[in-house]
């Protein structure tokens, strides 16, 4: 209710909070935001000539310095290991079946979104397109000049076009099928694996590089997801029992490094176990690691996401007589996970990030063969650490910085954060 | 009554579990013959530390000593660089300046999108190990002398009469501290301005001055003198330690920058205005209005930091630091009990965790200001 006040004139028009946006020409432009005053002039100079002194020293060092025959030589190495080399084109296969699945997910989930955002349950956001990706066609053209392949080229050129066909067939799923869209993701994503690990395929404890940083990080998030949720439930639960079990272990694996849980994984799952059970391997013990570690966080991720759902979601829940697990199920549970996929995916980049640390364990993923190959008998003791470290750090940044700026575009189309 | 039987059923069936796991990591181990309980932790280390006095003939406790006291070492340091190095880049971020503005980004979305064990690496093989050898030291004004060896920086050195100036340094501090609460009774009872900083400062410092001359200089700063293999005078950080210093501090400082940045964009833009219709400074503006808002904010947040940069002092390991998790690695290799040793470990962290915890919420609690939460 507003209360209008009797004024003997009309109320004038509320000024604009802000003067409307005007075109700068490059003269004003460089005046205000780079030379406003002595103090700026000094910034601006010191600053213009740090990064013309660091641009030298990089374009120095990538275009002329640097040794990259090494990681010309390995690229292979570094993306899968010493998976088998006759078996390389069921990991060709797998990427033709994820570029379907994922191109036909994200063209229903762009046909949706737009959708939501007609109907103003979402806030709009800029489109993109291509650029959106970004990051990742910079990383796969580096791959590529490295990999200087033209077989290769061609490949990925082939599943690009199948990644766009399949986007274009999922703009146009009919909105009954809408719902089986993340089941026929999962599908593919499962077929890609059992491409590459069955059927004659070579099993994960032999494969390696990129391939093996992936596949830890994939499945650990996938893993760890329903266990996390379980525990956030479980510490939020009106049971002191269940809620003091789900506080210690949460805190428990919150308050050790990552490295020492891996520890445990690796040295003492053997001795957990009952006589006759043969240990798990080393690429198992890892996930194992990853998942007891992930699922703590995730469970607090989740417990922000649940009690952002304000509770007369519940009462009125509880008021159409719904149970108190229908209530969690249909009512808390789709609105708090919603509000925690910005959060998840934060989860995920940093299990991506953390997966180098099975490096110190000797399991060969991507970091590992980064390090491993500069003691290959042609490149030994010349000191080629830097070329591998910035190629490693390369494939985790463009991954990494992909993923954390879609995140942030969901979160202003989810509209959180703004109050 | 369901309630009571179902909890009671989920904490027998937890129990058992645990019970289950209990017993096989006992049976396991007598079946190997591998020694139960915690007297191992006696036997001699048969390692030695480098860059202290920690010889192989000293136990494994004495060896995991040492070790929590290098993670504490290159914690506590890491977390005063990360704090300085984030709140500037924070601050630049916001920066009127376009260019300061995009080379703080730039920064932040470099060192946040990379491993740390990356970083760490590539400080420690990228560039500590191919710093020129100790004749060719690299000098910066006699101050700092950097090689392969590590970096030496100025330090003091004790010549005299240490024990009588350390009591009139105790002296100092605590006339400082009176002084300190003097003015502010005195700021609450007149108003007057308190100044407190300056008049406790220069109680400290005058008094420890004094001190020091009266005393005969106990206490000199020696720079480092580079020889043909060594450097002598000077504090030396091996290579490991400032490797993982730079790294870790660098890697947090973006996490930092992030989080400062965003507590000033969430004290609202009124308050900012209001400020400015009062008529305090640009300057001011920020010291007393925007600053101390946003840092009651960005505690907690923060000190999540400081517990993820001592819990990532376990990459040190990677390295050969020998913090404590190196320490474990090493002792596992020469014949410790694994299970034991790796409890012992995450006993370490959880109790490094808790204090800082403990600390954090200390501080928050005492900065909050009534009525907010």
């Amino acid at each position: 209710m507003s209360t209008q006040i009797d004024t003997l004139e009309p109320l004038p028009a509320p000024e604009p909070e802000r003067p409307p946006g005007r075109k700068l020409s490059p003269r004003e432009w460089m005046r205000e935001n780079l030379f406003g005053s002595v103090f700026d002039t000094v910034l601006t100079v010191v600053f213009g000539l740090f990064l013309l002194w660091l641009a030298y020293r990089i374009g120095r060092f990538v275009f002329f310095d640097a040794r990259w025959e090494i990681v010309e030589r390995n690229i292979t190495n570094l993306m899968v290991g010493s998976y088998p080399r006759d078996e390389l084109w069921r990991l060709w296969a797998a990427l033709f079946v994820l570029a379907a699945s994922l191109g036909f997910g994200t063209g229903a989930l762009g046909v949706q979104r737009r959708r939501e955002v007609a109907e103003g349950r979402a806030n709009p956001v800029g489109k993109g397109g291509l650029r959106r990706l970004g990051p990742l066609i910079l990383l796969v053209g580096v791959l590529l000049w490295f990999g200087g392949s033209l077989e290769a080229l061609l490949l990925v050129l082939a599943i690009s076009a199948v990644g766009a066909a399949f986007n274009f067939l999922g703009m146009r799923t009919p909105r009954r099928l809408e719902r089986y869209v993340p089941l026929i993701v999962l599908a593919g994503i499962v077929v890609a694996f059992l491409v590459v690990g069955s059927f004659g395929g070579v099993g994960w404890n032999r494969w390696g590089g990129l391939l093996l940083t992936v596949f830890l990080a994939v499945s650990a998030i996938l893993l760890s997801f329903p266990i996390g949720v379980l525990l956030a439930l479980g510490r939020r639960s009106s049971l002191p029992a269940v809620r003091a079990v789900c506080v210690a272990y949460i805190e428990l694996f919150r308050g050790v490094p990552l490295i020492t849980i891996l520890f445990m994984a690796f040295f003492m799952i053997g001795f957990f176990l009952p006589e006759g059970v043969d240990p798990p391997s080393l690429v198992t013990r890892a996930i194992i690691g990853f998942v007891l570690f992930t699922s703590a966080y995730i469970a607090e991720i989740v417990r922000g996401g649940l009690q952002s759902v304000p509770t007369g979601q519940i009462e009125a829940a509880q008021a159409l007589g719904l149970s108190p697990f229908r209530t969690t199920r249909r009512i808390v549970l789709p609105q708090a996970l919603r509000a925690v996929i910005p959060g998840l995916v934060g989860q995920f980049i940093s299990l991506y990030k953390d997966t180098s640390l099975v490096f110190i364990l000797a399991l060969t993923e991507l970091l590992a063969i980064a390090q491993n190959i500069t003691k290959q008998p042609d490149f030994l003791a010349q000191g080629l650490y830097v070329e591998t470290l910035v190629f490693a750090s390369f494939i985790y940044w463009t991954g990494s910085y992909w993923m954390s700026r879609e995140s942030q575009r969901l979160e202003r189309r989810l509209g959180l954060g703004e109050r | 009554m369901l309630r009571v039987t179902f909890q009671a059923v989920f904490l027998v069936g937890v129990v058992l579990f645990l019970l289950f796991l209990f017993d096989n990591v006992v049976y396991n181990l007598e079946r190997q013959g591998i020694p139960t309980g915690f007297d191992y932790l006696r036997q001699p280390a048969g390692f030695a530390i480098p860059d202290t006095d920690f010889r192989s003939s000293q136990s494994l406790r004495d060896a995991l000593v040492v070790g929590v006291q290098n993670t504490l070492k290159v914690s506590l340091l890491g977390i005063v660089l990360a704090t300085i190095v984030g709140v500037a880049v924070g601050v630049a971020r916001l920066s009127t300046n376009w260019l300061v503005r995009r080379v703080a980004a730039l920064y932040v979305e470099t060192f946040r999108n990379i491993p740390v064990l990356v970083i760490i690496l590539f400080w420690y093989l990228g560039v500590m190990i191919r710093l020129p050898p100790i004749r060719d030291a690299f000098e910066l004004l006699d101050l700092l002398a950097i090689s392969n060896r590590g970096i030496v920086v100025p330090w003091f050195d004790k010549v005299g009469a240490g024990l009588t100036f350390g009591l009139i340094a105790l002296v100092a501090v605590a006339a400082a501290v009176a002084v300190w609460i003097w003015r502010t009774r005195r700021f609450d009872r007149t108003g007057e301005p308190h100044q407190r900083v300056r008049w406790a400062g220069g109680v400290l410092l005058l008094i420890l001055g004094v001190g020091f001359v009266l005393t005969g200089r106990p206490w000199t700063v020696t720079t480092p003198e580079v020889g043909e293999l060594s450097t002598t005078g000077g504090f030396r950080l091996s290579p490991e330690y400032a490797a993982l210093l730079i790294a870790l501090s660098l890697y947090t400082a973006s996490h930092i920058a992030e989080i400062v940045r965003g507590s000033i964009l969430s004290v609202p833009r009124g308050q900012s205005e209001a400020a400015n219709a009062v008529g305090l400074s640009g300057f001011q503006r920020l010291r007393f209005v925007v600053l101390p808002q946003a840092f009651r904010i960005s505690i907690p947040p923060i000190s999540n930091q400081y517990l993820n940069l001592t819990k990532n002092s376990s990459l040190g390991v990677a390295i050969s630091y020998y913090e404590v998790t190196k320490v474990t690695q090493v002792s596992i290799a020469q014949s410790a009990p694994a299970v034991q040793a790796i409890v012992i470990l995450m006993g370490i962290y959880l109790v490094i965790s808790l204090l800082i915890a403990l600390v954090a919420n200390l501080a928050n609690r005492r900065l909050t200001l009534r009525g907010h939460r």
